[in-house]
């Protein structure tokens, strides 16, 4: 690895070599231990899901169906499969750091240098909320929302492929970084001067920016496409006020991103520029201002909480009024709850930063708006407890995640508006108590509100239910491995202990540590006990099958259609006359049509998203390791592609009459047999 | 039954078109009128707006400067809302007031965004080292 020593000096040095960079054998940490026998386990495992694919000669199929797809429903669930792979990768950086810290008191040092573990709180707040969190949100979105308002598919479905394969690129370059260099070790926000070149001359935080520059393309595209798809496709008669609440804070949470993330990548090209050109947007010297970069990635990084935890209000939403068998109470204060909600997201970033010092009348504005924006959660939280009361409760598990989350996310939002008042603040920042806080919301509303979502629409998906009694044990590993996890890091935080600490010297403090330990493994059985779930869920298909395509006695439009729905979702367009619209249909006798099928125009699959997204990520690694021919020809290859792509004119096609029709009459067969 | 095509799908065939699809023209695009008129009034009023700022500040018409600055910023502001209203045809009926209401959201948060950073900025002092003399005077 090439130091740049002397600060301000741009770190292009003289001697990298001009074919390769910075890179060379040097790069690649054999000589670290625990990352070598890392680096062979997922070789092997990764060698051995390459041959299983070509011995079931599985790669046209994966290719074709769904590689190049440009359907929504497949691309939700790929976005979901990234999520959970991403998952116990970022989970794996967690039960490493809660064993370190278990152990590293006086004498001994624990098993990481603190380089080492500097890179895995970076690594894993990065990966928890940019390549787990954020596909998650954007595959449920994905596969939900067109279906909720009797779409077909998005409007700019190539785009969709597009995106989710950038977002992929950027989880890739994440993933590499712990086999060829390093991975920051800065935080999960790279705060300059940190991060700049003078102090981080590495590779590190050249990964962190390019994988974030391409993840957010992906990200940033996705959201106008799902934006304009909410505004513009909505079936006949579905108003904005008829539209089902999970499509509400879609809607809300897409147009966070759109107005959100532009701000990351701008600071993220000028923190690039810093490091790269010389230039002094962020460094300590020459008028540069470090706080700038701290002000301005906290008024993308609120409403980036706001973009998680918004559409997660709509799964609860759905599931409570579902398994209550009620109309949502609330409806429209939930809408104007989430609108307030969207706005006020911009209004409060200062409390992320209230001891850099904007003085009292700033921090005072600040807390004030934190503590306003817990009055719409509040009334949400209301809302679904007045739709539960006198509800006919279905204790199913999309229910018990939402009743955990009910839980859990309560104490969160309560240490949350104590972090809002700015002395409590100046006492608590950069403690564990902040960590065991954003966890507390995370774990318990983010999370569990995925899981709740997956277990709500898995039978929507793939036509069975997942299995209960496995779900169940996942759950409550979840659940009280959270409160193991966590709560004793409420109380070391109290006493002071600060975050991004490798090793104690008060061995006083290691029984707490050993509990928290205690509790990672807890939820680690759950995740274990989730991918268990999944397994006896599929081998035990044929018990769990749902023909009905309706297996909650759902409300929404998504359960008007068969369980997979077809590729075109919806043989007519269905008409909307009230919130609930399926609901609606089946009371008013509603009669599924069994003739007078058309043909149906549809969108084609394309190779050229994740051949782009490939390109990209070729040009993300040369940039990184200053390869710089390879990342100019990248660049050409990219632009050269997409005008390629504009004038392949081949792009829809309509599914014959025939098709569709011999579809709906399997259908109508399917559901004659399930006596529906 | 008669409620079926009350409620519910009716096979209409004017719905068999793909909703969402990159090249599929959507019902109610009207694109909003673009004159000749609206474009020359948009251009002369641009090179007014463009004229009188470069005027005040060759012919150093007023001696406080700040004046000037002042004259400046208000005639970029009218200058960007002139590209939006004759050039980008911004106005509440396009896009059934989508557009004006995405352009409202925006100015807001880029208002918020700006006028937030600088107060956030200009108070950052209540944390900062007491300078002496000589550092004031050597300030980079």
């Amino acid at each position: 690895m090439t130091i740049a020593s002397e600060p301000n000096s741009a770190p292009a040095q003289l001697h990298d070599s001009v074919f390769l960079g910075r890179l060379s054998l040097e790069s690649i940490p054999y000589h670290e231990p625990i990352i070598l026998v890392t680096f062979a386990v997922a070789g092997l495992l990764g060698l051995s899901l390459l041959v299983w694919i070509t011995r079931a000669r599985a790669w046209g199929w994966l290719w074709r169906d769904w590689f190049c797809t440009i359907d929504h429903k497949k691309i939700g669930v790929m976005y979901m499969v990234l999520g959970f792979v991403m998952l116990i990768r970022g989970f794996s950086d967690a039960i490493m750091m809660r064993a370190q810290q278990a152990m590293a008191f006086g004498d001994a040092n624990g098993y990481l240098p603190p380089h080492h573990y500097d890179q895995i709180f970076t690594a894993h707040g990065v990966i928890m909320i940019f390549f787990v969190a954020m596909p998650f949100v954007t595959g449920l979105m994905n596969y939900i929302v067109p279906l909720q308002i009797g779409a077909r598919d998005v409007a700019f479905p190539f785009l969709n492929n597009f995106s989710f394969w950038m977002t992929t690129a950027g989880a890739v370059l994440v993933m590499l970084s712990l086999f060829i260099g390093e991975f920051a070790t800065t935080g999960w926000l790279a705060y300059p001067p940190l991060s700049g070149a003078a102090y981080s001359p590495g590779v590190g935080v050249d990964y962190y920016i390019w994988a974030l520059q391409i993840a957010g393309v992906g990200t940033l595209l996705s959201g106008v496409n799902l934006l304009v798809t909410i505004i513009k496709m909505r079936a006949p008669g579905m108003g904005l006020m008829q539209m089902p609440i999970f499509t509400w804070t879609s809607l809300c949470t897409n147009v966070l991103i759109v107005a959100a993330f532009p701000v990351l990548t701008a600071v993220l090209v000028l923190l690039a520029l810093d490091r790269t050109v010389g230039t002094n947007f962020f460094t300590n010297d020459f008028g540069g201002n470090p706080m700038m970069y701290v002000n301005l990635i906290w008024i993308w990084g609120h409403p980036e909480v706001y973009i998680l935890i918004l559409p997660l209000f709509g799964v609860f939403s759905e599931v409570v009024s579902t398994f209550s068998g009620k109309r949502l109470f609330g409806y429209a204060s939930m809408v104007y709850a989430t609108i307030v909600i969207t706005i006020l997201s911009y209004l409060v970033w200062l409390h992320h930063f209230f001891t850099m010092g904007s003085g009292a009348s700033v921090n005072s504005f600040f807390g004030i708006t934190t503590m306003i924006i817990s009055i719409p959660t509040g009334a949400k939280m209301f809302n679904w407890l007045f739709t539960m009361y006198r509800g006919r409760i279905r204790f199913e598990l999309p229910m018990l995640w939402t009743m955990g989350f009910m839980f859990t996310f309560v104490i969160g939002g309560m240490t949350g508006v104590l972090l809002a008042v700015p002395p409590a603040d100046f006492v608590l920042h950069n403690s564990l108590f902040l960590i065991a806080h954003f966890h507390n919301v995370i774990i318990g509303g983010v999370v569990f509100g995925v899981f709740a979502g997956v277990s709500y629409w898995f039978p929507k998906v793939f036509g069975y239910k997942l299995d209960v009694f496995w779900g169940r044990v996942s759950f409550w590993c979840w659940q009280i491995g959270f409160l193991f996890a966590f709560m004793p890091l409420y109380i070391l935080g109290l006493m002071g202990v600060t975050r991004r600490v490798s090793h104690f010297e008060d061995t006083s403090l290691q029984p707490w540590f050993i509990v928290a330990a205690f509790g990672a493994v807890l939820i680690g059985c759950g995740i274990l006990a989730m991918l268990v779930q999944f397994r006896v869920s599929y081998v035990r298909r044929e018990s769990l099958r749902d023909d009905s395509g309706d297996p909650w006695n759902g409300r929404t439009l998504e359960w008007a259609t068969s369980s997979p729905p077809p590729d075109y979702n919806f043989a007519f367009t269905p008409r909307v006359h009230d919130i609930d619209a399926w609901w609606d249909m089946k009371r008013g006798g509603y009669q599924r049509p069994t003739t007078g099928f058309l043909a149906i125009h549809m969108p084609k699959n394309t190779p050229a998203g994740i051949i782009l997204a490939g390109i990209s990520g070729v040009m993300g690694f040369a940039l990184i390791w200053h390869i710089w021919w390879a990342a100019g020809a990248a660049f050409a290859a990219l632009i050269a592609t997409a005008i390629v792509h504009t004038f392949n004119l081949d792009r829809d096609y309509h599914v014959p009459v025939e098709t569709v029709t011999a579809v709906e009459d399997l259908r109508t067969r399917q559901l004659a047999e399930a006596g529906a | 039954m008669s409620a079926a095509n009350v409620h519910g799908s009716d096979a209409r065939p004017v719905e068999s078109h793909v909703h969402g699809h990159d090249e599929g023209h959507h019902d109610g695009d009207e694109l909003p009128h673009a004159s000749l008129r609206g474009y020359l009034i948009g251009f002369l009023l641009s090179v007014f707006l463009t004229a009188i700022p470069f005027w005040l500040v060759i012919g150093e018409v007023f001696a406080d400067k700040r004046i000037t600055t002042a004259i400046i910023v208000v005639f970029a502001i009218a200058q960007m809302l002139v590209h939006v209203v004759y050039f980008l045809h911004l106005d509440t009926r396009s896009q059934a007031g989508w557009n004006m209401l995405a352009a409202i959201f925006t100015i807001v948060l880029v208002v918020i965004a700006i006028s937030g950073s600088l107060w956030v900025m200009y108070h950052m002092n209540a944390n900062m080292m007491p300078m002496d003399e000589h550092e004031l005077r050597n300030q980079p």
